[in-house]
């Protein structure tokens, strides 16, 4: 009994690592008061370490803790993404808490704990897991979006957010129950093997619809994206950023996990609605995002977009589709982190700075930040080279191997509406003349990332095997 | 080894150029632009590589060079040329130094990002006219658009965001349904027995034509309309004016000269071989629109008073001579418009080199503002005459050949079985000459103006400079229009080929056994993979 939980810890090695390393934030923040630059370097080093285990721990599929988690290349493959997202956006994040003057240690330990939420996601192999994982995650956003305290929309965006995310909470939970009801089981293995059998009874089937709600509005699918554009508007600009690239890999993470990996859904109605919301999504989240004029709210819509794009992989339900989603999650995660980035140095201590015009002529200023953003707006419009592209090919490859050539179709023409709102602000920056007021005083590590990312997203534009493969181990 | 690598190395070496631009400093104006001018000559040497190692004999795709890409989607980096791809290749290597070379002094601000962009755009046209992969083709394809959009939106005239943004939505609009229809393609390829989803030219040469009818023209209309806009075709020229007339006189010149050829390219090199049945069901359709192009981009451009936009008007009409050429499906008329194509790259190109050169001089392109310039700039005036001659097809240069064999084809074509589309595409010539004549006429004859001032400046004839970037395309304007063989002869396995799989198709569908068509097309497609 003993060598077992030794061995269901080290499978689970790299969450304890991250839940260590906020608990030691914990510590730090009751010892050193108010010192963030302690937590920033241990929170730092905290999801490094984490990055090591999930390398050492090895890519073989094994169960731990009564089959409640599983580690394998499915919670590697995401919680890789996680690491790297957290790394960025603590990085990111400093020189821009100092700006806005809220540089407080506890910013980092929700980060590391909501870090570790979401990693529970990408291991979950029970409901109940699923559960504490998006509560976990969540209930630290709630904080993090409200951490401008002084600020009043800042509130609102946390007070939405929560109020809003309560509510899906309780469509999961409800949700979970009812499976539970009619299968006797929230194992995600053993509801897969039973799916058949209880794929007609209502109450499942009630149950699943459930889940979905809970799940879209994670994912800020329409039609239960309307927290996105306040929340996203309202939280500090990094916290919007962590939001919308770690919590929507996580929320496809326990999506895809639950749906796709689990019910086996092809050919049944399932599919049908899973269309009609990637449909939607695509349609209103990139015209709606034409009318924005705040920078925050256009990503926010066109994160409402991309959400829709990965779900054509999930409604496809091939494996084209499975793998579309992965590398699309990863093309979008290291494009929103950049231009979160530039759009949190450009940001001015009032929160001001954010909409279109203010970028204009900001190229003349800030050459190498302007060409670093119009790449990561040319990924956002899926033109190749760019990793953005690639994403779109998989998921619309998965489309039209899935006989929904429509949903391919469509994809491609509402994609076609976002290059105008992407290139909106490639023109401002390049082609007219600006007041010339934008004062930008990047970090160093600021710089670093936003430049690591745009590597990646040209790096995985031209040769996007590294993720493909990666992909196809998962699969 | 040479030889297998001589073609990657010729569409990726302006990438070296780029990355040593990338640490130059901006300040050192002359010194980028040399960096410039001397990467796309190398370019142009390596591609002269190319020509001089071709076989004209040989049929199929020379110069291939496969190296798997992303092995999890049978996605290769494949590339290989025949003919009609090399001469485009090279008339892309000549056109990009000498644009840099005659706007010289143009461009004055933001040099090296405009540098930086040509030598991208250089990139992506000769990846274009190389790929074998319907993967790699659409990123070549597609990242034309960014320094395209960038050239036009920078560097361009009043209006250039509107023309910047206008472009970038054409032609996304037409390649993003052409992605799906790759990838209907590539899928339908792993419905055969044994088949696999492949994105490989030469696999799906033998997949497409046993496509049903049906399922070929949704195929063939996606694919189509992408080459359509790119060409463009009446009715979707409309972008074409606006990007031509803001455009920096490089940014017209690549433009006209090698950027519309890609949709051309893009019918004989896919839309032909891969759909043929619905080709022919197109024919009619697309041949009407493209004299409907011819007649109506002739006299649009007879009433223009901007001669940028007289030039830009007269690309849709001659551009329309090379979509009926190829819709006529006969060798003459598919020779004529690959050598037309070629052709309309050197006179056109040189049209707008002429425009800016004038532009630069008077900042003023209205046809009224000018008279008598003929005898300030006599050599001005020469070259203008032998470029508007080539354009209007004098017999002797090079304009002349191509419409030629277009019309001939046109005329004896099985296809089109009309003469009724030779007839009146030939009014087309006329009016070419009408509006070329006139527009010479006016700027260029008659008394000069008072004080010699033109927009309120004295125009100074050719420098040195500008008269040696003209030398290399009249030297090629008189080659071809004399002796055509040359060229015609690189580029007649392509067209022979497409023509048999075109013939092979119509004896199918009118014996009326679709047994016919699958047996001659796999046939026709196995000669176009040459023997290793």
């Amino acid at each position: 009994m003993e060598n077992n939980y030794l061995a269901d810890l080290w499978n689970s090695s790299p969450i304890v690592c991250v839940v260590l390393t906020g608990l030691v934030l914990l510590l730090v923040e009751s010892v050193r008061r108010g010192s963030g630059r302690l937590s920033y370097a241990v929170s730092l080093v905290g999801l490094a370490s984490a990055g090591v285990l999930i390398v050492a721990v090895g890519d073989v599929a094994q169960p731990a803790f009564n089959n409640m988690i599983v580690q394998g290349p499915y919670a590697q493959f995401f919680t890789v993404i996680f690491l790297v997202t957290g790394i960025l956006t603590i990085l990111l994040s400093r020189g821009y808490l100092d700006r806005q003057g809220i540089h407080r240690s506890e910013y980092y330990l929700l980060v590391v704990f909501a870090i570790s939420g979401m990693m529970l996601l990408a291991y979950a192999m029970d409901l109940i897991v699923v559960f504490l994982g998006i509560e976990l995650m969540s209930i630290c956003l709630y904080i993090l979006a409200g951490f401008m305290r002084t600020r009043g929309t800042s509130m609102e965006a946390a007070l939405k957010y929560f109020l809003l995310g309560a509510f899906a909470t309780g469509f999961l939970l409800y949700g979970i129950a009812l499976i539970y009801g009619s299968t006797g089981t929230t194992n995600l293995e053993q509801i897969a093997k039973s799916f058949a059998e209880h794929s007609a009874s209502p109450m499942f089937l009630v149950g699943v619809s459930f889940l979905l709600v809970a799940f879209a509005f994670k994912v800020a699918a329409v039609p239960f994206h309307m927290w996105a554009p306040d929340v996203y508007e309202g939280a500090p600009t990094m916290v919007t950023a962590f939001m919308s690239t770690g919590v929507k890999a996580a929320g496809f993470a326990a999506f895809v996990a639950v749906f796709m990996r689990s019910f086996q859904y092809a050919g049944s109605p399932v599919n049908d609605v899973l269309a009609a919301i990637a449909a939607a999504s695509m349609i209103i989240g990139n015209v709606t995002a034409l009318a924005q004029v705040n920078l925050k709210r256009m990503l926010a819509y066109s994160s409402v977009a991309h959400a829709g794009y990965i779900l054509v992989g999930l409604a496809a339900g091939n494996a084209d589709g499975f793998m579309g989603i992965l590398f699309y999650l990863v093309a979008y995660v290291v494009v929103n982190v950049g231009a979160f980035g530039i759009l949190s140095l450009v940001e001015d201590s009032n929160g001001q700075k954010l909409s279109y015009d203010d970028y204009a002529g900001f190229s003349a200023q800030r050459p190498f930040l302007a060409a670093l953003m119009s790449i990561f707006m040319f990924s956002l419009a899926g033109i190749p080279p760019f990793a953005g592209f690639f994403g779109k090919y998989y998921v619309f490859l998965a489309a039209v191997k899935a006989d929904m050539i429509w949903l391919a179709v469509l994809g491609v023409l509402t994609s076609l509406v976002s290059v105008y709102y992407y290139l909106r602000l490639v023109i401002l920056m390049y082609f007219r003349e600006g007041s010339g007021d934008v004062a930008v005083r990047p970090t160093w590590a600021a710089m670093l990332s936003i430049g690591f990312a745009a590597y990646l997203v040209i790096q995985f534009g031209i040769f996007p095997s590294i993720v493909v493969d990666a992909a196809l181990k998962v699969f | 080894m040479l030889t297998e690598n001589i073609l990657t190395l010729t569409i990726f070496f302006p990438l070296l150029g780029f990355a040593v631009l990338l640490f130059v400093s901006r300040e050192r104006a002359s010194m980028i632009k040399l960096i410039g001018l001397i990467t796309t000559l190398i370019t142009f040497g390596l591609s002269l590589v190319l020509y001089f190692g071709f076989d004209d004999q040989a049929a199929g795709f020379q110069f291939q060079h496969q190296q798997v890409w992303i092995a999890g989607l049978n996605i290769s980096y494949f590339v290989g040329i025949d003919g009609m791809a090399l001469l485009l290749i090279v008339l892309t290597t000549f056109l990009t130094p000498l644009a840099l070379l005659g706007t010289w002094e143009s461009i004055t601000h933001r040099i090296k990002e405009y540098t930086l962009m040509i030598l991208l755009l250089e990139v992506g046209m000769i990846g274009v006219f190389a790929a074998l992969d319907l993967f790699l083709f659409y990123v070549f394809w597609e990242l034309i658009l960014i320094p395209m959009y960038f050239i036009i939106g920078v560097w361009g005239g009043k209006d250039r965001i509107y023309a910047a943004v206008k472009f970038f939505l054409f032609t996304l609009f037409g390649s993003l349904l052409m992605l799906v229809a790759i990838l209907a393609l590539g899928y339908l390829a792993s419905q055969y027995p044994g088949g696999q989803f492949t994105m490989n030219l030469l696999e799906l040469y033998g997949i497409g034509p046993r496509l049903p009818a049906v399922l070929q023209g949704w195929l063939f209309a996606a694919f189509a309309l992408s080459f359509a806009i790119k060409v463009p075709l009446f009715p979707f020229h409309t972008w074409l004016p606006d990007a031509h007339v803001q455009a920096p006189t490089a940014g017209s010149v690549i433009l006209a000269g090698v950027l519309l050829k890609m949709g051309t390219y893009g019918f004989i090199r896919f839309c032909l071989p891969l759909f043929p049945t619905a080709s022919v069901s197109f024919m009619p359709s697309i041949s009407v629109l493209a004299i409907i192009g011819i007649l109506y981009g002739a006299l649009v451009a007879m009433v223009q008073t901007d001669i940028k936009k007289l030039v830009a008007y007269s690309s849709v009409s001659h551009l329309g001579f090379v979509v009926l050429g190829i819709f006529s499906m006969t060798e003459e008329g598919m020779q004529g418009a690959i050598i037309q194509m070629v052709n309309h790259g050197l006179s056109t190109g040189a049209l707008f080199l002429i425009v800016g050169m004038i532009y630069d001089r008077a900042h003023t392109r209205m046809i009224t503002d000018f008279g008598g310039v003929a005898k300030v700039m006599p050599v001005f005036a020469t070259i203008f005459m032998i470029v508007s001659f080539s354009s209007i097809g004098l017999p002797g240069l090079n304009g002349f050949v191509g419409e030629f064999l277009i019309l001939l084809g046109a005329f004896k074509s099985k296809f089109l079985n009309s003469y009724s589309y030779a007839a009146f595409s030939a009014l087309g010539v006329i009016l070419a000459a009408v509006y070329m004549l006139w527009s010479y006429q006016r700027v260029m004859l008659g008394p000069v103006r008072e004080g010699g001032l033109y927009g309120g400046h004295t125009l100074s004839d050719l420098s040195v400079r500008e008269i040696v970037t003209y030398v290399p395309i009249i030297l090629f304007i008189v080659w071809i229009g004399v002796y055509p063989s040359t060229f015609l002869s690189k580029s007649a396995q392509t067209t022979k080929q497409v023509v048999r799989i075109m013939e092979d198709t119509q004896r199918g569908s009118k014996t009326g056994t679709a047994e016919v068509i699958e047996r001659q097309t796999v046939r026709s497609s196995n000669q176009l993979i040459p023997e290793q």
